[in-house]
């Protein structure tokens, strides 16, 4: 088992950094020909940081476009953050200071991620134009989030696994070397479906965790007046005679 | 779709059940071979269709980021889906903004992406959505994407800006180049590189109408006001709607321009060659033929030697003139750098006013209570002003110099929110009405509300295409089709020009401003 696990990640950790880095390097070469800023738009480079700034920390658009959208969806990834940071600990002899201060939230957040997953998923099927939009996909997406959040939780609660054992499963395999530990139910879930989840990263709708920072109607500054914009293949169409 | 019901209105913008295949329908009329080929495309339907389309597909991703991340990125969560004027006029699903992306999402994921070729080999595309090209695919892109009036709203309230209004012009540029093209964006694009406008109006039509209209600023106000065409030398090029020319209230507008343009001392002129401010490139999403007609602008201002470009009231060229026209004919270094290239109109006035350099009567304007429409590619694809937002303030400012009565409509349906007027897009046609008269339902609400409780009268747009739908689907919903103006219009009426034949006697109210 430790064995599988082992392979399991290291294969996932692969996928997962190199897909996400093919994608990103793909947004970055791949030109903007066109100044598209949704308008009113920032007139400057700070204005363009602050923009997106809100857009990714507080979800700015969202909150102008639906207040139930917003509540559950900032706080299953303001959740998510806290559990993720919390976990850093499996991953480090000595943790960050601040990684120990959040412990105790990180803790929390573990429900208000689940809580946020599961109002998410209701409104896939109680709202009909959700309903509508939803593919398979989309439901087995957060399906698997609240299976990795309930894993987690039984085993914060319930059937606590040996937690020093799992860490230094971790660290070692960190060190590409193998330890063998025990796992219970929960754990095997747990790991699976993050392994899952981190597989799936770079070919699903997941990406618009890197995409949002890509995203031109976002991410331009509102100054075509100002400076010129152009892209290498627009600018080959100008070797043709102009006035 | 030749019977269609309009919508009824409620007290608030009412949000419909999806009721599927409302607005199924074989979409508007195909471009003919000739408009076809004028822009470069194939003349009809082309051999293995869906292996070129899916190519075409590729290609775009490939061209353009925002497409690139736009498909990738959607994670359905539905905040789009009540955003859409079409939607919420029709209640057809494939109207909601996700759903019309999904169209070609389906298919761009079953052929373009690692997923969707592995989830077919196994048969379990339908797990992701993908979808095979074919030929219900290719009906629901045609008759959907021209449903689409590429407004942008729906990017407002995308929490990854994802813009429908991108891919429904990569959809209509992978329709066009496999042969299939829209009847009336084309022909009035094969229009534009024959004749120089969208109507086809010739020089000698044109020289012949502007003559007329200074006869008729001469018989109201005894003062010679000049519109001149292809003079050389001027200082300013003004690029305008070709309905500007002819077509009610667009031409009030026109002669409003002509009176600031005289007062400001300021020589100018309108070109034949570019008798045309309109860009329907961006409309089908078509760089090249975008950047060929916006080189018609750049070759008229070299040819006249201008020093400036100004633009008259037009929603998408604004967009095309503020965003694009430095990327797709600049650099302009051969014009005067102390002022924005190009300028809008409105700033243009708006700055004369800021220097007192214009007289006003707005009692004029008194018989009127206004209220004004931003039109959707000045609201959400430009600027005015050297500030962020100064396309809502500036055509706002500039009717509260000129009018006594002003009132907004309810705060969502403006600014960066505001309801497209229907007819935008490439959708101004008659083979479309029902599209237009449904998508109108959300402004049409709003405006209904402010002329039961605020008195309002007429509506001021500075779009040539918001006035002509805005003419057509009025009475449609009990409200006169004469309520659309022009801002200009608006100035033309109150502007007092110097040694103007007043039956008032002194400007006394030259400088009074509304509250």
């Amino acid at each position: 088992m430790s064995t599988f696990f082992a392979l399991l990640f290291w294969f996932a950790t692969v996928v997962i950094v190199l897909g996400l880095a093919f994608k990103i390097r793909q947004y970055w070469v791949t030109p903007a020909p066109l100044k598209i800023p949704t308008t009113p738009a920032p007139t400057t480079q700070a204005g363009v940081v602050y923009r997106m700034a809100k857009e990714v920390i507080v979800f700015e658009s969202l909150f102008k476009s639906n207040k139930w959208i917003w509540v559950f969806g900032w706080m299953f990834h303001v959740s998510l953050a806290l559990v993720l940071a919390r976990h850093i600990r499996y991953f480090q002899e000595q943790p960050w200071f601040w990684v120990n201060i959040i412990q105790p939230f990180g803790k929390y957040a573990a429900f208000t991620m689940v809580i946020g997953l599961l109002g998410l998923l209701a409104r896939r099927f109680v709202v009909a134009r959700v309903r509508y939009i939803s593919a398979p996909s989309d439901y087995l997406m957060l399906i698997m989030l609240i299976f990795i959040g309930i894993s987690g939780l039984v085993m914060q609660l319930v059937v606590r696994p040996d937690i020093i054992a799992i860490k230094e499963f971790f660290l070692s395999w960190m060190g590409l070397s193998i330890v063998d530990i025990s796992f219970n139910t929960p754990l095997i879930i747990h790991l699976s479906l993050v392994a899952l989840l981190m597989i799936i990263f770079p070919f699903s709708k997941l990406l618009h965790a890197p995409g949002v920072f890509f995203s031109p109607t976002r991410n331009q500054i509102d100054n075509p007046r100002e400076k010129r914009h152009i892209s290498d293949w627009a600018a080959k169409l100008e070797t043709n005679n102009k006035g | 779709m030749a019977d269609f019901e309009t919508p009824e209105l409620f007290k608030h913008i009412h949000i419909p059940k999806p009721v599927p295949g409302a607005m199924e329908s074989v979409g508007p009329f195909i471009a003919k071979p000739d408009h076809q080929t004028a822009l470069g495309f194939p003349a009809e339907l082309v051999d293995n269709w869906e292996q070129k389309a899916v190519d075409a597909m590729g290609e775009a991703v490939k061209k353009y980021r925002g497409l690139a991340v736009f498909l990738d990125s959607c994670v359905k969560c539905g905040a789009c889906t009540d955003k859409c004027h079409y939607y919420l006029g029709s209640s057809d699903p494939k109207n909601m903004p996700v759903a019309r992306q999904d169209l070609f999402r389906s298919v761009y994921r079953k052929y373009h992406t690692p997923a969707g070729k592995f989830l077919s080999k196994l048969g379990l595309e339908w797990l992701i959505g993908a979808k095979t090209m074919d030929k219900s695919v290719l009906d629901d892109w045609y008759n959907y994407y021209h449903q689409c009036s590429e407004c942008r709203r729906c990017s407002v309230y995308c929490p990854y800006g994802i813009d429908t209004a991108e891919i429904t012009m990569a959809a209509r540029d992978v329709m066009a180049q496999i042969g299939q093209g829209m009847k009336y964006s084309n022909e009035i694009i094969a229009k534009v590189y024959k004749i120089g406008n969208n109507l086809g109006l010739p020089e000698p039509a044109l020289a012949d109408t502007l003559e007329g209209l200074e006869e008729d600023i001469e018989d109201e106000t005894g003062v010679k006001v000049e519109l001149p065409l292809d003079r050389k030398g001027c200082d300013i090029l003004l690029i305008t709607p070709s309905a500007d020319f002819f077509a009610e209230p667009h031409v009030d507008g026109l002669m409003g321009y002509a009176k600031v343009f005289h007062e400001a001392g300021v020589s100018w002129t309108i070109s034949s060659k570019a008798s045309e401010a309109a860009n329907f490139g961006l409309f089908i999403g078509n760089y090249d033929n975008m950047r060929k007609i916006s080189l018609r602008i750049r070759e008229a201002a070299i040819d006249l030697g201008v020093k400036r470009i100004v633009y008259g009231e037009c929603g998408h060229a604004w967009r095309v003139g503020y965003s694009f026209l430095n990327t797709l004919a600049g650099p302009f270094d051969f014009l005067d750098q102390n002022y924005p290239i190009p300028q809008h109109i409105c700033e243009f006035t708006h700055d004369l006013i800021k220097k007192d350099k214009l007289k006003f009567d707005p009692s004029e304007n008194d018989w009127m209570t206004l209220t004004f429409h931003d039109s959707c590619n000045v609201a959400r694809g430009s600027r005015m002003g050297d500030k962020a937002g100064g396309q809502f303030t500036i055509p706002r400012d500039i009717i509260k110099t000129v009018c006594n009565n002003f009132v907004d409509m309810a705060p969502e349906t403006i600014g960066e929110g505001t309801y497209c007027c229907g007819g935008g897009g490439g959708l101004l046609t008659d083979d479309l009405m029902a599209v237009r008269v449904k998508g109108a339902m959300p402004r049409m609400t709003a405006l209904t509300n402010v002329v039961k409780e605020d008195g309002v009268t007429h509506m001021a747009a500075i779009c040539a295409i918001c006035k002509s739908q805005f003419s057509k689907v009025l009475p449609y919903y009990n409200l006169g089709m004469d309520m659309i103006v022009s801002v200009h219009q608006l100035v033309s009426n109150a502007i007092i020009l110097t040694g103007q034949e007043s039956e008032k006697g002194e400007p006394e109210t030259a400088e009074s401003k509304p509250e």
